[in-house]
């Protein structure tokens, strides 16, 4: 039993969800993406028994390319972030419904897919196919199932996409040079290459600027808050929750381990680089009148503190970026469902417009509340541990930065609340909000349990993940 | 060698068939017969003879390129009847033409002699222009025809008189002769400028910048399916040609032509590419599209010795692209008297299938995985960084990324626009074309190796 049972079960879900017809699309979706997350749950008892579950097939003989799909912790991590999301995601949106729906829940299954796949990959190749192919899905379920104005929502989702495809054609410019030195795409082989500082310093910058955009950091983050603001909720989520983590996850998988020196010699422009934007979404933050907009700066800040963590090359940072992205995964799926409840009763994203839900709706405030404690990382939540480790690792470069980085907490903790305070506080509003029903609040209940639970206990995924960060560290210092 | 004479009989019979008057049959035989020929022919690969004193030559190049040709004109010929509906009367003609046309291709192609050449490429030459003017009673068919044949003329007078010299310098047609030639002793200097009026007869079929200025005028104004034709096939066949040339006189060619032919391969990419941006028909988007394909396929022939696996690969998924998206794009234009975008709005709701076939041929114009597009860009990205391009690589990059731009264009009409019709059904042959050229293109993709290695 290998890896690709899980590529194969969501591959067979996003067909059937296409034939199964719009009535019965969002179940059949929901009851693939549900057996997904419950092989991927045999797959890591299988790999912690110490079995092996790669998959190595050769695919193209000439140029050398093979179907090889890798796991070891970090890619087990993701995977299970992924697929416990995915139902989660698709069960959120039973409350809406989606004209042409079978399109719409195949092309999630499918964007899972192709997720799941960039995590597993264990040749370059075959990871830039995957890392390609999810945008695919996206780029039309922002497009046909977006929101607001559809000249702007146009103008903003071509704008993501060749953004991300100009990055990703960059990056695969650089696997295509290691390439010709290496002569197979597999990372074992491409990590023996032997290369100037002149050379890795390109091949960086050709990973660099793909990871740079998907992240994002600034400044290439231009794309980011229209699209979140604009996409459906389901788009959103996957964006935010699953996609930006792809290419943190490439981050420590693929660029540290293939450019070490340049990484090394250039710690500080890239440590800065993504502490700058860490601030800099906060700051705009700050300003932001929609909440969609806010929590997608907010989400910029967070993820730039998680690129900060792993360019310090120190397994501290390596562990916080990982736990960060669960925690993150996790916490911002939540916050933006929790927007999109609010929407869906006030068919608004302006704050201005909102307030006074807390007398009507006490059990919403209150998990909401939760959310917003998580998300500025509140001991005893799951992204305490995660953030407590970014700036641990960012001190031991440089107190400086970590000064810098740490400040932004306070400050996201102060917009965040004031954005609690304006949404749900105050007089009672004229408009009607009904508190969350049962589908709603299952989702919230989940999401909240697994962020308070790892907070408080998170030795499970730091066991599972450590050893295969260490690994990487040891390939990054072999030079 | 019978594989020419095959489809040339072919043709002879279509004609034939009209005068006892089994106009029905004519397609479906001469489908039948095209694949029965594709057959055998496929059957000769890995095998090499040459006919008729060096005359045709069949070794794996041209068996494989004329399989290529075969499957593409089955592809039109199948479009034909519901394509000329209003002519149906004509039908042994334009079946015909196009019979006559593919074997002008795969003389082209299995040449072995530079006398061959010219009547293959006069016979590709002839049938298109009479196709282009084929649509007798409308103005702009019957100037994109006139243009094209003078246009045309101009350039096969380049190439025959760039044949001249060569025989001048060399003292023989034959290509085996040539090749020796360059690398036994100094060659005189006019087998320079040979290869130079050579070059760019060809580059003028190929419709390469700075030689491509007929190219949208005659797109646009001949009928959608001679575009198609011309904007898949004839291309295809005149790179493959082009290639072949090349490699045959690489050894005597300077350094400078490869320079030349570098800033050529950029000049098209990039000029055809910016031109397409602003275009409002799609006809002529996808004519300057083509242009910038041509780009990136003169990019294989700087790396002549090796990449001739690459070119088969990407000549047959840009040509299966191209095939598909022409076979939506007839079906939406059939009855409009223009093929501007807005005719495209709402094809997501009419005819999710075809909307759908034509997003992927597009996708695989502009290079993304898993459609063999995106594989052809790679290894020939390969190749070049491989022979220490790394320039002409970056720029071709920028360049796909730019393509993204007008290629979305389209695909943003069919999903975001509402439709101005009401849904009809699509007829079967339309659907049923550009199934299996997606298809085939997507297989490609799966089984790259599949074509790489016939001529590695």
């Amino acid at each position: 039993m290998d890896v690709s049972l899980l590529l194969i079960i969501l591959l067979v879900g996003a067909i059937a969800t296409f034939l199964s017809g719009d009535k019965w699309a969002s179940k059949t979706a929901l009851l693939f993406s549900l057996a997904a997350f419950g092989a991927s749950i045999y797959l890591l008892t299988l790999y912690n028994s110490g079995q092996n579950i790669s998959l190595m097939l050769q695919w193209v003989a000439m140029p050398k390319i093979y179907l090889a799909l890798g796991s070891d912790g970090l890619s087990m991590a993701l995977v299970l972030l992924t697929t416990a999301l995915t139902p989660l995601i698709i069960f959120s949106s039973f409350g809406n419904s989606y004209a042409e729906s079978k399109n719409f829940y195949a092309l999630i299954l499918f964007m899972v897919f192709a997720m799941v796949g960039t995590f597993l990959s264990a040749d370059g190749f075959l990871y830039y196919i995957f890392w390609e192919l999810s945008l695919i899905p996206i780029y039309f379920i922002a497009l046909i199932w977006g929101g607001g104005n559809p000249q702007s929502r146009k103008k903003a989702v071509v704008k993501f996409f060749i953004y991300t495809f100009a990055g990703s054609l960059f990056m695969l410019v650089s696997f295509i040079y290691l390439y010709q030195k290496a002569g197979s795409f597999l990372l074992s082989d491409l990590i023996n290459v032997k290369l100037t500082s002149q050379e890795q310093l390109w091949i960086f910058l050709g990973f660099f600027l793909a990871y740079a955009i998907k992240i994002p950091l600034i400044p290439f983050h231009t794309w980011q808050a229209k699209v979140y603001q604009k996409a459906p909720a389901v788009g959103t989520m996957l964006l935010s929750g699953i996609m930006l983590k792809m290419a943190l996850y490439s981050i420590i998988r693929w660029q540290l381990p293939l450019a070490p020196i340049a990484a090394k010699e250039y710690l500080f422009y890239f440590v800065g680089l993504s502490v700058a934007g860490v601030v800099y979404g906060s700051i705009v933050a700050l300003k932001q009148k929609d909440i969609k907009k806010l929590l997608a700066y907010s989400s910029l800040a967070h993820v730039g503190l998680i690129a900060a963590g792993t360019y310090t090359l120190t397994l501290d940072g390596l562990r916080g970026a990982v736990l960060q992205m669960l925690a993150h995964g996790f916490g911002v799926v939540g916050l933006f469902f929790a927007a999109e409840i609010i929407s869906r009763r006030y068919t608004t994203g302006k704050i201005s417009e909102m307030g006074g839900i807390r007398i009507q709706a006490p059990k919403f405030t209150s998990m909401f509340m939760i959310l917003v404690l998580a998300s500025v990382a509140l001991p005893g939540t799951f992204n305490f541990v995660g953030e407590f480790e970014l700036l641990y690792s960012l001190a031991q470069r440089s107190v400086t930065i970590c000064i810098i980085g740490g400040t932004t907490i306070i400050l996201g903790a102060f917009y965040m609340l004031r954005m609690f305070q304006k949404v749900m506080l105050g007089d009672k509003n004229e408009k009607f909000f009904a508190d969350i029903n049962v589908n709603e609040g299952i989702v919230m209940v989940i999401i909240i349990s697994v962020l308070l639970f790892f907070g408080l206990y998170p030795k499970p995924i730091i066991d599972l993940i450590t050893p295969s960060l260490q690994e990487v560290i040891k390939v990054i210092n072999r030079i | 060698m019978y594989t020419l004479i095959a489809i040339a009989v072919l043709g002879v019979l279509c004609l034939i068939a009209e005068i006892f008057n089994v106009r029905k049959a004519i397609v479906p035989v001469t489908i039948i017969g095209l694949l029965a020929t594709l057959g055998l022919t496929a059957t000769g690969l890995n095998g090499s003879a040459d006919t008729y004193n060096n005359m045709i030559v069949d070794d794996n190049f041209s068996t494989s390129f004329s399989c290529l040709f075969i499957l593409l004109t089955v592809f039109l010929i199948a479009l034909t009847p519901s394509f000329h509906e209003k002519q149906v009367h004509k039908i042994s003609d334009f079946v015909s033409i196009k019979l006559f046309l593919l074997t002008g291709a795969i003389a082209m192609v299995a040449f072995g002699n530079l006398a061959m050449f010219f009547l293959g490429i006069e016979i590709l030459s002839i049938s298109l222009y009479v196709l282009a003017a084929s649509n007798r009673l409308s103005l702009k068919s019957n100037e994109a025809g006139m243009k094209y044949f003078l246009m045309g003329a101009f350039a096969s007078g380049f190439i025959l008189f760039g044949i001249a010299l060569i025989y001048g310098a060399i003292g023989s047609f034959d290509m085996t002769v040539i090749q020796e030639a360059g690398t036994s002793a100094d060659v005189e200097d006019w087998f320079y400028i040979g290869a130079i009026l050579l070059s760019i007869g060809m580059l003028f079929k190929i419709a390469a910048v700075p030689f491509h200025f007929w190219a949208p005028d005659v797109y646009e104004g001949s009928p959608a399916l001679t575009t198609a034709l011309m904007s898949t096939l004839a291309k295809v066949v005149a790179m493959a040609a082009f290639f072949k040339l090349v490699r045959a006189m690489n050894v005597n060619l300077p350094e400078s032509s490869q320079t030349a032919l570098m800033i050529v391969s950029i000049l098209s990419m990039t000029i055809g590419n910016i031109m397409a941006l602003k275009q409002t028909n799609v006809k002529r988007m996808l004519a300057f599209s083509g242009i910038s394909h041509a780009g990136f396929m003169l990019m294989a022939l700087l790396a002549v010795s090796t990449s001739g696996g690459i070119l088969l690969y990407y000549t047959s998924a840009y040509a299966l692209a191209g095939i598909a998206a022409f076979s939506v794009v007839l079906y939406v234009t059939k009855d409009k008297d223009n093929e501007d975008i807005f005719n495209f709005n709402g094809l997501g709701k009419t005819s999710p299938l075809l909307a759908a076939i034509l997003t992927g041929a597009l996708l695989s114009m502009a290079g993304i995985p898993i459609f063999s597009g995106f594989f052809a860009k790679v290894f020939l990205f390969g190749q070049m960084l491989k022979a220490g391009h790394i320039i002409l690589v970056i720029i071709a990059v920028v360049n796909s990324i730019i393509s993204v731009g007008y290629y979305f264009k389209l695909i943003l009409a069919m999903y975001t626009k509402d439709a101005t019709e009401n849904a009809k059904s699509v007829p079967f042959v339309y659907s049923a074309v550009a199934t299996v050229a997606i298809l085939l293109n997507i297989a490609l993709g799966l089984y790259p190796s599949f074509l790489l290695d016939l001529l590695t």
